[in-house]
């Protein structure tokens, strides 16, 4: 119990805060297939999580669990020492969970700039009507949001594409640009679905950067599910691994590099 | 002068001149840089204020007159004012190229002694930490980016904005201190000291005093009539002698405005929402500006691409009279002379139009009288009713409309549109660049310059622009031209010294003060223009004592987008030869557009049509080489196309592309034998080095060809002898 209040410090010397939220028991199941089966973890303050495993794991389905998609078969989810009951997934993002997606899902058609600041939706005040009209507060409401949206973009080092449709952007960038959406809201926990899938190792590296600089300068939780192994044991504080629906390990990475059951699922061994 | 406001005589220092500037212009804008997607602006009082803060700021730190004061990042208003607080505080700035290794920076560091460093980001933070232990004599690093920098150790490390603020704290405490330091300087103190980017051995100090800024910053402002609603976008690195003197020296004397962008990225779009009056870009910006238009228009509809091609055609003899910017000169109070001038011209306009008009009725009428019934047949008004105008008139109804239809959206999108003056320099631009621009009505000119000048050594004033001359010498430089055909000049903007290395000082300023450029050039007789053809030390001389200039004739070569690389042979024989490089992705295009089928670059480059359509290209270069009587030598007899391309991997070139010319005579001996022996094809064999490291030969039988010789236009070998 002591250690759920104090938390831990990592390696390289940052404070990790208490449990933010805490999964017990979760299980989910689709019809007859069991996506997830009896897994339970924390994700604490400040903290770099990563959720590895191999090809149907259910990694995005756990995700999709924290971030309200899902509501779990069984077990439950606790944000900030509450039980959290079924919620839509917008009800959820406004207690503070963004999320990136596996595949991009951004508005094309839109500029970088509108784009972010759709993440900025869920601490918009002013009604549609107001907003419509763009009078009073809803104006000055916009500069508001403008503004965090600016620094997020200078943060991100995207100020060339700001006004550029996300249509024509190369892959690595709009990856980018829904990291920045995602940060826009604010976020307590930022959850990030395969943020360096299909990028070259540059753009890895500076998508590496960004999550860490994210980390230190805002001290956003951070959920990642990755399959870089080299990306996630430099990264996270903390991993989490999932073989067919069930957790195999959980800890520091190199607890986890070392971890027999680990190591079997990555190489392989006959399942009886 | 004073109406352009450039600065009393009295102001011998850029602090003194800032100060002027503060009473003179205070609320005027001195500064912008784009933040948060917003431009900020800064006055030139709000910029004296933080600047005499950062100078306090700094004198707690305990700077001393004549400390080293190194800057390294991109172009922010807080680089420029932390070098101008820098010399209130009696320092020296040092700023230093920001994409330097750490090696490189460590070198300069070392040298110039610098105690305090401030530097843009994180980035630089790392170059400088990395080199910190070899270097004990840095006492503090500043940076401007608070970014990432939370984790470092401050003990010896601040933000600069926290300095800004412990000066401002503290200003009872430093205010006389500040004063009289700002009180010694005077025309002769240091005012910057620059380091030669090195491209031959390690970089040079180059120090330049009050004097060679101030006066050089005069007499190039008062050269183009700038004045205090100029824009400038400073984007050139910091470390370049050409943004101290434009972003400083100029800003400071002529008072106007410097605008910094957002990031090095955004550069363009920056450019387009300033829309800077003065601008300066090396050659391979306009290069690049102008391949974005030409693949834009390939993609436009056949609307937009017809008016384009229609309007840029008809631009290239007219522009240059009637789209220039109006100068500046020709802006203060109409004389009488010039008011009759005007008024004549403009009735004989009007003149012109109503004797066609009525010489179209007169003969209308007789027309009427013979054939009542059919005149319409008998008689037509030639052409449209613009042809009734004088052909200059037309031209000029044409070029407005070519003006809202082509020229102005596009200068608009290329951020061009106010544009008064423009200069390029450090290398040779392409003709038909230079004329791109100039016939959209942008005043481009070139210079000729050089650190050790302070930027200006030539330059072409308005009305006198051609592509081929660097111009003519700028106000108060005296140029001269060796035997050998070096240029030297001496101007006020000649600096100092090279800092701690009085050998190098003295072998390239003589004791009156003449600097040797390494140049070769000539001055063209009847326009007094500078000419410059190569290195000093690549010109030579043919067997029959004729000037043999290879820089100057590959560069025509190169102009053309098929050939990468040209290397020409001639120096101590009887006639030029050449070995060509083709570029790849262009021919490589046009073998695709001609349905020519290849499987190497090796087929490509030893293609039939390849070789006919190269000896195209240098029969022309030839025929324009043969017009310059101090040049016709040079015209290359016979060629080839080379197997492979030119590599720094092989040693044949630099890192920065130059070609080293002894590697290649030597490595292709067999071939330049060829060249000279009349045989027609020759096999050989080539080592090449792979970018991993192994070695391998290529194998090839190469043909040689002759190009057309041009007849010469005279010879003048008394010129060259």
């Amino acid at each position: 119990m002591k250690d759920m209040v104090e938390g831990y410090t990592t390696p390289d010397g940052r404070q990790i805060g208490g449990v933010l939220m805490e999964l017990k028991n979760i299980t989910l199941r689709f019809g007859g297939v069991v996506a997830i089966k009896d897994i339970s973890f924390d994700i604490r303050e400040g903290e770099i999580r990563a959720i590895i495993g191999p090809n149907g794991a259910g990694k995005s389905s756990m995700l999709n669990v924290i971030s309200g998609f899902y509501v779990p078969t069984e077990g439950e989810v606790w944000f900030h020492g509450q039980k959290r009951p079924a919620m839509r997934p917008y009800q959820v993002a406004r207690l503070g969970i963004a999320r990136t997606f596996q595949n991009i899902a951004l508005f094309d058609g839109m500029s970088v700039l509108d784009n972010i600041m759709t993440g900025r939706l869920t601490l918009m005040k002013s009604g549609l009507l107001t907003q419509a009209m763009w009078w009073g507060k809803a104006a000055a409401e916009e500069d508001e949001h403008r503004e965090k949206v600016e620094k997020i973009i200078d943060f991100l080092e995207i100020q060339n594409i700001r006004k550029t449709p996300v249509g024509r952007l190369p892959y690595g960038l709009k990856k980018r640009v829904e990291l920045a959406r995602a940060l826009a809201a604010e976020p307590k926990i930022l959850l990030l679905d395969e943020p360096m899938a299909g990028m070259n190792v540059e753009e890895k590296e500076d998508m590496c950067r960004f999550i860490l600089d994210v980390n230190d300068e805002f001290g956003t939780t951070t959920v990642l599910i990755e399959h870089d192994m080299g990306v996630v044991m430099d990264l996270s504080d903390r991993v989490v691994v999932m073989d067919y629906g069930r957790k195999i390990g959980d800890g520091p990475p190199d607890e986890v590099r070392n971890n027999q059951d680990v190591i079997d699922a990555y190489l392989g061994v006959a399942h009886e | 002068m004073a109406d352009h406001g450039v600065a009393e005589r009295s102001a011998q220092s850029i602090p003194a001149l800032l100060a002027h500037n503060v009473e003179r212009l205070g609320n005027r804008p001195a500064y912008r840089e784009k933040e948060f997607g917003i431009w900020q602006s800064w006055t030139w009082a709000e910029a004296a204020d933080e600047i005499r803060a950062m100078a306090m700021g700094f004198l707690s730190l305990g700077v001393e007159r004549g400390d080293h004061i190194a800057i390294i990042g991109r172009n922010r208003p807080a680089h420029y004012w932390a070098m101008v607080a820098a010399q209130m505080c009696g320092a020296v700035p040092v700023p230093l190229y920001q994409d330097a290794v750490a090696e490189e920076m460590a070198y300069v560091l070392d040298h110039c002694g610098a105690r305090f460093v401030v530097c843009g980001d994180q980035e630089q933070v790392d170059k400088v930490v990395e080199v910190e232990d070899r270097i004990h004599h840095i006492q503090h690093v500043m940076y401007t980016d608070k970014r990432g920098m939370r984790k470092y150790d401050h003990a010896r490390m601040n933000a600069l904005e926290d300095i800004i603020a412990e000066g401002k704290a503290g200003h009872f405490r430093y205010e006389g201190e500040i004063e009289k330091r700002v009180a010694e300087l005077n025309y002769d103190s240091t005012c910057v000291m620059l380091y030669t980017s090195g491209t031959t051995g390690k970089p040079k100090g180059v120090v330049l005093s009050n004097r060679n800024i101030i006066e050089t910053a005069k007499n190039s402002a008062a050269f183009d009539h700038l004045g205090p609603d100029e824009d400038v976008l400073a984007y050139l690195p910091m470390a370049w002698v050409g943004d101290f003197i434009f972003s400083i020296g100029q800003a400071m004397v002529a008072g106007f405005c410097v605008n910094c962008p957002e990031s090095p990225e955004t550069m363009m779009t920056d450019l387009r929402e300033i829309g800077p009056t003065y601008f300066f870009a090396p050659p391979r910006i306009f290069e690049t500006m102008l391949t974005n238009v030409m693949i834009r228009m390939e993609d436009a509809g056949d609307l937009k691409h017809g008016l384009f091609k229609h309007f840029m055609e008809f631009a290239k003899g007219t522009g240059e009279e009637y789209g220039m910017p109006r100068y500046r000169v020709q802006r203060s109070k109409p004389t009488l002379r010039r008011r009759l001038r005007w008024a004549y011209r403009f009735s004989m306009g009007i003149g012109f139009a109503v004797e066609t008009m009525v010489e179209n009725a007169v003969r209308l009428a007789f027309v009427r009288l013979r054939h009542p019934m059919e005149h319409r047949k008998f008689f037509k008004a030639k052409g449209p009713l613009l042809n009734i105008y004088p052909q200059p008139l037309r031209d000029y109804f044409n070029y407005r409309t070519g003006d809202v239809t082509i020229y102005a959206p596009l200068k608009n999108t290329l951020g061009l549109s106010r544009i008064r003056v423009a200069y390029t320099a450090g290398e040779a631009i392409g003709p038909e660049i230079f004329e791109f621009y100039r016939s959209l009505g942008i005043n481009l000119k070139q210079l000729y310059g050089q650190t050790e000048a302070s930027v200006f050594i030539t330059q072409q004033p308005d009305g006198q622009v051609r592509a081929d001359t660097v111009g003519v010498p700028s106000p108060g430089v005296e140029v001269k031209i060796a035997d050998n055909g070096e240029v030297f000049y001496r101007s006020p903007g000649t600096f100092v010294e090279y800092y701690n290395n009085p050998e190098s000082t003295a072998s390239t300023k003589d004791a009156e003060g003449w600097v040797a450029t390494g140049d070769a050039g000539f001055f063209e007789e009847g326009t007094g223009h500078l000419r410059i053809i190569d290195r000093a030390k690549d010109v030579g001389k043919m067997a029959d004592g004729r000037l043999f200039a290879p820089k100057y004739v590959e560069n025509k070569l190169k102009f053309y987008p098929n050939i990468l690389e040209a290397v020409v042979f001639g120096a101590d024989r009887d006639r030029c030869t050449a070995f060509i490089n083709i570029d790849l992705t262009a021919v490589g295009n046009w073998a695709e557009r001609n349905n020519i089928a290849y499987a190497s670059y090796q087929e490509l480059a030893g293609h039939p049509r390849v070789y006919e359509m190269i000896r195209e290209h240098i029969d022309e270069v030839n025929a324009s080489v043969a017009q310059d009587p101090m040049l016709s030598g040079c015209q290359i007899h016979r060629f080839l196309v080379l197997h492979k391309e030119l590599d720094a991997d092989d040693g044949e070139m630099t890192r920065t592309r130059k070609v080293r010319r002894n590697v290649i005579a030597e490595k292709f001996a067999d071939l330049i034998g060829a060249l000279y022996d009349g045989s027609t094809s020759i096999y050989t064999e080539t080592e090449v080095t792979y970018e991993d490291g192994r070695k391998g030969a290529i194998k090839a039988t190469l043909r040689i060809e002759d190009a057309t010789v041009a007849p010469e236009a005279q010879p003048n070998r008394e010129a060259a002898a």
